[in-house]
């Protein structure tokens, strides 16, 4: 799961970090992540794996690093499953 | 403007019979009687006399910005539904004709207008950056500006403190991280300080932008995690829901990054501004004190009119 996030992401136009360079539990915002590139980053993520987050999980803390937004995509996987 | 009775409808209401305000047609665009305009004067120059230690550069701007400043500054991401762009007509003698009937029709004739260069300006402080960015790095000392603009917002709404139209002055600091969080600091002291010698009941809180979307709950989130934003409240249409009249907002460095506002050794600058909505501040002060300005209380005339 964390492999498939991790290139998803780095293939993305509009968000501009070195997701292969960064470990599973790197705060990504230290790295450089804007809230908007965050916004980016959470509707790529709708769309690849058919979710959908809801408001509770539109934090600061879901997608600080690759291990949490991989937690909260098979958490909601697991729901629509 | 009975204090009793707080609703949005009764209080716009009530401003128009009193002569304070009047209609246009257009929810959110007033005119604006003589009294009015002359407790706005006199809030500017109580804030102006505030802020006169600091020595900062004053800078006034039109209504209207430069659409390409708006593009790059990254309005359109997150305020799109908010923003305005000025259209006109481009065409020549034949497409006259054709806009002139398609008004008589009843049709869609600004389909026939293009986008200008102008954009409307959403809040006092967009046209400063790349002005400052124009002039070179930014000084070690930092560099304070306070500005003044009318601003377009597109929320028509029966709230009279919602308006489309609005000045906003504003305090903006560029400098450290540390520069522009001390300058926050010092403004929430200071702005509560003078808002409570207006006698109006206010309160600070952490807040957040409008953002667009859902998207925009996580910058909303993010910002409220951060402590980005405060705002000062008043009641003015509402007790449960107060008036955000004052606004105090720590940018990081967004515009430092997105304008190159650098020092001269290559540091990006961080920036803060407080904003001061004047109408709203003014609504706040007609809703308290009454109609009659004349007739407020002496100690709150004496801080105005001695500003």
């Amino acid at each position: 799961m964390i492999d498939q996030i991790r290139s998803l992401l780095e293939q993305h136009p509009m968000i501009p970090l070195n997701f292969g360079a960064l470990a599973d539990d790197a705060n990504l915002y230290d790295a450089g992540l804007t809230s908007f590139a965050s916004v980016q980053m959470m509707l790529a993520l709708e769309e690849e794996f058919d979710i959908e987050f809801p408001e509770t999980m539109l934090t600061r803390r879901t997608f600080s690093s690759l291990a949490n937004i991989a937690d909260a995509v098979s958490q909601l996987a697991r729901k629509a499953a | 403007m009975d204090a009793r009775t707080f609703d949005s409808k009764s209080l716009l209401d009530s401003l128009f019979e009193n002569g304070i305000l009047f209609e246009s047609g257009i929810d959110g665009l007033y005119g604006r009687s003589g009294a009015f305009e002359e407790v706005i004067e006199q809030f500017e120059r109580l804030v102006t006399r505030l802020g006169a230690p600091d020595k900062a550069t004053r800078i006034h701007f039109p209504p209207g910005m430069s659409r390409a400043t708006l593009e790059k500054s990254g309005y359109m991401k997150s305020f799109p539904q908010l923003a305005g762009c000025v259209h006109s007509f481009m065409g020549g003698e034949r497409e006259h004709v054709q806009l002139l009937g398609m008004m008589a029709d009843g049709g869609d004739w600004t389909a026939l207008q293009k986008a200008t260069d102008v954009a409307l300006t959403p809040a006092a402080c967009y046209p400063l950056y790349p002005t400052v960015a124009a002039r070179g790095p930014v000084p070690a000392q930092g560099l304070l500006f306070e500005l003044s603009s009318y601003c377009f917002r597109h929320e028509p709404s029966k709230d009279p403190a919602r308006m489309q139209l609005f000045r906003m002055r504003e305090f903006v600091q560029i400098g450290t991280a540390e520069q522009v969080r001390s300058f926050r600091e010092s403004w929430l002291k200071r702005g509560k300080a003078m808002i409570e010698s207006l006698d109006l009941p206010c309160e600070v809180d952490l807040a957040n932008d409008p953002f667009f979307g859902r998207g925009g709950k996580m910058m909303a989130n993010n910002q409220l995690d951060q402590g980005l934003k405060f705002e000062l409240l008043i009641p003015v249409t509402s007790i449960e829901k107060p008036t955000a009249c004052l606004s105090f907002n720590y940018h990081q460095d967004h515009f430092g990054q997105t304008w190159g506002l650098k020092f001269a050794d290559g540091e990006f600058c961080h920036s803060a501004c407080v904003g001061f909505g004047l109408e709203r501040v003014a609504l706040a002060l007609f809703r308290h004190h009454g109609p009659d300005a004349a007739a407020w209380p002496t100690a709150v005339r004496d801080v105005l009119w001695s500003a």
